[in-house]
């Protein structure tokens, strides 16, 4: 009566087709979404940018051109003029070796911020969806604070306290900014990254990994982070335009870059001076900005739908 | 049909009986504290398992049934100390489980497994079936290398699936399917004994009857003991050498399969067997069937006396006597290893309610 047949597990059912890992399978879908495949490509090219712009740049972005300058009667020089693809500010400047430069700087804004925030957020919220209780109340308690507080101000505060400070200069005054905008920004991982574990925690799977008897550490490493990475991907890659924002936002106000660097947001502020007579100094650098946040923002997208595992196709 | 597993406990024949038991409960309490406010203060607790008392022989499968929430699924996680005991004590081999440490317990794992009920969830989405299945192998350096993946291999085959499977991911496969992946990465340790918890009842129909089978046959080949929880009566009878029932987070009848399928001593029992429909059109029409009223009590507040009173038919027919409201029925022998907690066993043995034994047998080829 227990005899069990050959045909049982139906063996024959899944045959000779390739085998889908579900990151192939999320990387397939990435590519079938156009708008997140456009959005990855510009990111991937502002990204090469950032690091060969500047070497590339036909000027020095602090070199001014005066001869020219002065040849315009001491006016910026309008887009297109020879030498000056972009044209020029009022000291001379090329505005297209300025803007290559400021991508480094927003480049480097996306990827310090998310790594301090990862570097907070992650261990916060493992932490106190992992061992819960008393400590996920103080953990969460404390995160609600930050959360409260109002984000410029503190960075206001931040930057007013350290600017004397070696941080403060280090980086051309940036990464102050970089890691206040990182303070203020870890809270959201760290709610995501509890409330992934505390729903992992619970899984099945977890608790089969125990009855095996895994080791804490190995749940953790093997089965907690890898199937709590993909909503983290997704929320680095979507706080990438928040922060880049956030930088513009503080260098428009005059906090953050210092002279004569630039990023896109003070070259905003610093065109906003002409924009009756020259509207370039402030079209092209939004438009670079308006581009990468677009950018970031549908890849975000992209890579939300592509890792949901709800979605996953069981083809 | 029924001597296929009654005949080898027989303690005439099997003198295994007389060992210890490999399983033991006694006194089992799990309760969950229930918080609430900022200060997370405990203000009650669900009395998921209220102090149970049982044993499992070695090569014995005990059945487990009751309705969603009478606390079958923790007092199964309890036995193998996926939850840890509130009160009361397990012993596995002789072993109190609640006096191992962390390290110990870990090494005591390969002696006891727990196959779950969703076969979707109890599989780790990003891993394949090959390192699912090795997991165990590598957690307990049981083999390494090429004798590693020759016993997943090995384990695969031993559950009806193909090995060429190694390298597929669990969304690969139908609920049939990964249940069996589930059973092979159970058996990777070689466990003497497994905690079956509802393994069927995520399952199509026609597929349960096949994982029944694998079960079966698995537990013939390599002597495994089994608690198995379901609330699928006709499979419990199927598999089981013993039967308990639970109420509540109460034991509140066990016995061999025959005896509580054929004379329940249990009002509860009685009313669980006669919600079970009997595919003879005839039988169904001539049986007699006691509908529960109500919903379960809620295990935070138990009602006192008898758990059952709330709902019980029995308690209605004898003019609700006292003591089912004042005095808690202990667990006790109506006939042999049979046992039940009411305090009116007798009665409800002499009733003919709920009984389809005949119905069941006849189903049986």
């Amino acid at each position: 009566m227990v005899t069990q047949s050959p045909t049982l597990g139906g063996p024959t059912a899944l045959a000779p087709r390739p085998v889908i890992s579900p990151r192939r399978d999320a990387f397939r879908r990435l590519r079938r979404n156009r708008l997140a495949l456009m959005g990855g490509v510009i990111v991937v090219i502002l990204l090469v940018i950032a690091v060969f712009g500047p070497a590339l740049a036909p000027w020095h972005y602090r070199v001014q051109d005066l001869e020219a300058l002065r040849a315009n009667g001491n006016r910026p020089l309008p887009p297109l003029s020879p030498g000056h693809l972009l044209g020029t500010d009022q000291l001379g400047r090329d505005l297209f070796s300025r803007l290559l430069d400021g991508a480094q700087i927003s480049m480097s804004v996306a990827i310090v911020v998310q790594l301090v925030v990862l570097a907070i957020g992650v261990p916060i919220g493992a932490a106190a969806g992992w061992f819960g209780g008393r400590l996920d109340n103080y953990l969460m308690r404390f995160t609600d604070v930050v959360y409260a507080f109002p984000d410029l101000l503190f960075i206001i505060l931040l930057s007013v306290v350290f600017q004397a400070t070696p941080i403060g200069e280090a980086m051309d005054g940036l990464l102050l900014i970089f890691i206040a905008i990182g303070l203020t920004a870890w809270v959201t991982m760290a709610r995501l990254v509890r409330g992934q574990v505390l729903s992992l925690k619970e899984s099945e799977f977890v608790e089969a990994a125990r009855a095996i008897g895994v080791s804490d550490r190995k749940i953790v490493t093997r089965h907690l982070l890898p199937n709590a990475i993909g909503p983290v991907i997704v929320a680095v890659t979507l706080g990438i335009p928040s922060a880049i924002l956030a930088e513009a936002t503080l260098s428009f106000i005059g906090i953050g870059i210092q002279s004569p660097r630039a990023s896109w947001g003070s070259l905003i502020d610093d065109g906003s001076r002409w924009i009756q007579s020259e509207p370039h100094l402030v079209i092209f650098p939004s438009l670079a900005l308006a581009i990468a946040l677009a950018s970031y923002t549908f890849l975000g997208d992209g890579l939300r739908d592509a890792l949901d595992p709800k979605l996953r196709s069981r083809q | 049909m029924l001597g296929y597993r009654a005949g080898r406990l027989d303690p005439m024949i099997d003198p295994r009986m007389d060992e210890a038991p490999l399983v033991e409960a006694e006194g089992l309490k799990v309760h969950f504290p229930i918080v609430s406010g900022i200060l997370q203060r405990r203000t009650g607790s669900i009395r998921a398992v209220d102090g149970v008392t049982f044993a499992i022989a070695r090569k014995e499968t005990l059945g487990l049934v009751g309705e969603s929430g009478c606390g079958k699924s923790t007092l199964g996680r309890a036995l193998i100390r996926l939850r840890d005991a509130t009160d009361g004590h397990v012993r596995f081999e002789g072993r109190e489980l609640a006096d191992l440490s962390g390290r110990e317990l870990r090494r005591m794992r390969r002696r006891m497994q727990i196959i779950f009920q969703d076969p979707f969830g109890s599989l780790d989405p990003r891993m394949t079936v090959g390192a699912i299945v090795a997991e165990p192998i590598e957690t307990h350096r049981l083999a390494r290398g090429r004798a590693k993946e020759e016993r997943v291999r090995e384990l695969l085959t031993l559950v009806g699936l193909d090995p060429a499977f190694t390298s597929r991911y669990p969304h690969e496969f139908s609920g049939g399917q990964r249940q069996r992946i589930g059973v092979a990465r159970a058996l990777a340790v070689e466990p003497g004994f497994i905690v079956c918890d509802e393994p069927i009842s995520a399952l199509d129909i026609s597929i349960q009857g096949q994982i029944l089978n694998l079960l079966m046959d698995l537990r013939e080949r390599l002597g495994l003991t089994y608690l198995f929880i379901s609330h699928d009566l006709a499979a419990v009878r199927h598999i089981s050498d013993r039967v308990g029932v639970m109420y509540l987070g109460r034991l509140v009848e066990i016995g061999p399969s025959s005896a509580a399928y054929t004379s329940p001593a249990h009002p509860y029992t009685r009313a669980l067997l006669s919600a079970v429909p009997v595919p003879d059109p005839a039988v169904e029409r001539r049986r007699r069937r006691v509908i529960l009223v109500g919903d379960v009590p809620s295990p935070a507040d138990p009602p006192p006396g008898c758990r059952f009173h709330t709902r019980c038919w029995l308690y209605e027919r004898l003019g609700r006597p006292e003591d089912c409201r004042l005095v808690e029925p202990e667990l006790r022998s109506v006939n042999g290893d049979h046992a039940a907690a009411c305090h009116y066993a007798e009665r409800a043995m002499h009733s003919d309610l709920g009984v389809v034994e005949t119905a069941l047998e006849a189903e049986r080829p």
